[in-house]
């Protein structure tokens, strides 16, 4: 046998070593940006082998390629100079123009000068959370609530409380006490970060009865409402709803997206604020990024001039129909007894409850097995809660895919509750926080 | 230069997929630093394909987990006659299983924490506290816990509490349907690899693990600085090489070839203790046969280059 090792009795010398030499020069806000083995199992989700009902892309398939590709040509032979140059932090001016008109669809009268272009709205939220929170200040969220706006309230050090979420979205009652109990003790609330249509990842809506009374108690609190609203023109019979920033637009700052409706790899996004708040936004825009990709937003303000973009909505929510029936069906078909999921009628997701002691963050590698993917209802809390629950994605896989995920998921769940019925209740474990958001997560 | 054109799996489908990418990646760069052709290809439907159109001398395993590493892409490599870097197909076998692998060490002599293997079946049939209750009194607490096959510390836990052991359990079959408990030693957590050349199997400096969190899970795994390293290990002469003599006796026992990578604890008294072996090691950066190959004086893909000459001479 041959050993590198050297001879004789004295300790061998040696020199720690740690792979991050910057770990103690790291803020604060870092702390949570950890490997997780719930993001490393996303990454067999990827395969086709896996039905992912856990990602939150949308699905494209449906774009005029060719005809958005020759727009693209266009664009850089007549304007390439202007495309691929800086631009302002404020955003093109013809792009806020169009977005006024997409707005105006859920009843929003905004100004172009008080639209902000950001790359996507998670930039927008990022800004707005930039500009209000100091570390410890309080945001009121749904619970649950999207993982990528908690990851960006934990970047800030802003502590999340949730409120209740039934069917209707919003409890009133609930938001009224949690800002009252935050007021007793002595805590700032500085907003409330809601998504009213289409939750993500409940698959709630707001009900249109309970907007004005959220608004009024914003009101009275003191604290401003930003209204995150991705999927709003994703309602499934072609219905939209009162925007929160049509009702009270001076304590409003609605967050909108090109991604659900055109195309999420172009990162446009924007903010609508009262124009003392859009002043700051452009300034933290500016100390962010400069500015938004001017080819991007150029992109889609020729989309919108030259395509039928409303009618392509119209196909996007055909197709996302076809896909939560699928979904919704399967699970009144397969699951078992105790399961109880939401009923969206428009976006992306259904929030599904498992029999009590399941653990869906437990359950992930079992589900991973049987090659199905979702994502465990822990990400979407930040203080803990959620272990019964995961969030079951429609928008990207074939309803036949759908239906097969749902049928191995069924499995899954059946032996996990085999092992309940041998072990007992797994433990309720405490959240490690939001992770950051992937395209997975989103 | 070399000639050589490998072909480095990574991938896969198991639940080690994201840390295989990452060492694919690392190894791939490696080897081509050293002067070799690399594909990079994922084990998918198209893979014998690729293997048959492209024909490379030699094939990387740089799978972990699953069918990377019990043995069913070596089979598959030995029916298509390809040379590949690593262990047979049997070996790998007996490495991946850790009870397996944990019974043929003991009998050969070499301390292994003792240990209980128990399918869910049993837990089942036989009333789950009251196998529980007779695991704890076999190995006292703190215990450990792990799936019986698999890596990267999924599944795995410290139990140190009996009322904690239903919900780690669950935790374990989450990963698979048979748990291994051990008994829990305290001591200096190490890893030694092993490499085959000319003279026989040669150990690499041992790597000691010193996890932030008293833990080397997941999270201390692949968060880069969650874990401090110290290569050599802080041991003793004496007990350094003893550590090494463990490895290679592993290697050789478990009839591994190539490289390998044992685990193993040494305790205040200075008893090593047998863990697991690896027949795919972590390449990734924050891996530790790397480590221990810098430590050693040799690169990663100079070691691997060498590896696939002996891989094609073999064939």
């Amino acid at each position: 046998m041959h050993s590198e090792e050297p001879e004789g009795n004295q300790l061998v010398p040696s020199k720690g070593q740690n792979l991050d030499p910057h770990l103690k020069r790291y803020a604060a806000r870092a702390e949570g940006m950890t490997a997780s083995e719930v993001r490393a199992l996303f990454a067999v989700a990827s395969r086709p082998e896996v039905v992912s009902l856990a990602g939150g892309m949308p699905n494209l398939a449906a774009l005029p390629l060719d005809s958005i590709a020759s727009e693209v040509a266009g664009l850089i032979t007549s304007d390439g100079l202007v495309a691929l140059q800086y631009g302002s932090a404020h955003g093109v001016p013809g792009l806020r123009e169009q977005i006024c008109e997409v707005m105006a669809i859920e009843g929003i009268t905004g100004h172009p000068d008080d639209i902000v272009v950001t790359v996507g709205s998670q930039m927008a939220l990022d800004l707005v959370t930039r500009i209000f929170c100091d570390p410890g200040d309080v945001v009121i969220a749904e619970g649950p609530s999207y993982v990528g706006a908690l990851g960006t309230f934990a970047s800030y050090q802003a502590r999340v409380v949730h409120v209740e979420t039934d069917s209707d979205g919003l409890v009133p009652e609930a938001l009224r006490q949690a800002l009252a109990a935050a007021a007793e003790q002595g805590q700032r609330v500085k907003f409330l970060y809601t998504i009213p249509n289409f939750h993500n990842p409940a698959g709630v809506t707001l009900a249109v009865s309970r907007r004005a009374k959220i608004l009024e108690i914003c009101r009275q609190a003191g604290v401003l409402v930003i209204e995150d609203n991705p999927y709003g023109l994703l309602g499934f019979d072609g219905q939209t709803y009162p925007a929160l920033r049509s009702m009270d637009p001076d304590n409003v700052i609605y967050l909108g997206s090109f991604s659900k409706t055109f195309a999420s790899g172009l990162r446009v996004g924007w903010a609508l604020a009262p124009h003392a708040v859009r002043e700051k936004l452009v300034l933290a825009a500016e100390a962010a990024v400069l500015s938004p990709p001017v080819l991007s937003q150029l992109i889609v303000s020729r989309y919108l001039a030259t395509h039928d973009w409303k009618g392509q909505i119209k196909s996007f929510q055909t197709m996302y129909r076809e896909r939560r029936d699928a979904l919704l069906t399967s699970l009144d078909q397969h699951m078992p007894v105790g399961c109880t999921w939401t009923k969206p009628d428009g976006g992306f997701f259904v929030w599904m409850t498992v029999p009590e002691g399941i653990d869906t963050k437990a359950m992930q590698p079992r589900a991973v097995t049987a090659r199905v993917a979702y994502v465990p209802g822990i990400g979407f809390y930040a203080d803990g809660f959620g272990s019964r629950q995961m969030r079951l994605s429609f928008c990207y896989p074939t309803p036949e895919r759908i239906r097969e995920g749902v049928r191995r998921l069924s499995v899954v769940l059946e032996q996990e509750m085999e092992l309940l019925r041998t072990f007992g209740p797994a433990s309720r474990r405490i959240a490690s926080g939001p992770q950051t958001p992937s395209p997975d997560t989103a | 230069m070399s000639d050589r054109t490998v072909a480095v799996l990574s991938g896969g489908l198991s639940h080690e997929r994201d840390v295989s990418l990452r060492s694919g990646r690392r190894l791939s760069t490696a080897l081509r630093s050293v002067g070799l052709t690399v594909d990079e290809w994922d084990t998918d439907g198209s893979l014998l394909t690729k293997l048959s159109v492209q024909q490379p001398d030699a094939v990387v395993i740089a799978l972990h987990g699953g069918e990377g590493e019990n043995g069913s892409v070596q089979t598959v490599l030995e029916m298509l006659g390809l040379p590949f870097v690593g262990a047979d197909s049997h070996a790998c076998r007996r490495a991946w299983d850790k009870p397996t692998a944990k019974a043929e060490l003991s009998r050969a002599g070499l301390l292994t924490p003792d240990w209980v293997v128990l399918p869910h079946s049993t837990f089942r049939e036989l009333g789950a506290q009251a196998v529980l209750d007779a695991m704890v009194a076999r190995l006292g607490l703190p215990l450990m816990l792990k799936p019986d096959q698999g890596g990267s510390a999924l599944g795995a836990q410290v139990v140190r509490d009996a009322a904690e052991l239903p919900a780690a359990m669950v935790n374990c079959l989450a990963y698979g349907e048979t748990v291994l408990a051990e008994q829990f030693i305290s001591g200096v957590e190490v890893a030694v690899t092993v490499v085959d050349s000319a003279d026989g199997p040669v150990a690499l400096p041992a790597v000691e693990i010193v996890p932030e969190s008293g833990v080397y899970d997941y999270t201390s795994r692949y968060t880069a600085g969650f874990t401090n390293f110290h290569t050599p290990a802080r041991l003793s002469a004496k007990t350094a090489g003893e550590v090494a003599e463990l490895a290679v006796s592993a290697h050789r026992l478990l009839g591994l070839r190539d490289v390998s990578r044992t685990d193993a604890i040494v305790d205040d008294d200075g008893s090593i203790y047998f863990l697991e072996v690896n027949v795919s090691p972590g390449l990734t950066e924050t891996s530790l046969l790397p480590m221990a190959t810098e430590a050693a004086g040799r690169s990663l893909g100079g070691i691997y280059a060498e590896l696939v000459d002996r891989a094609i001479a073999r064939a």
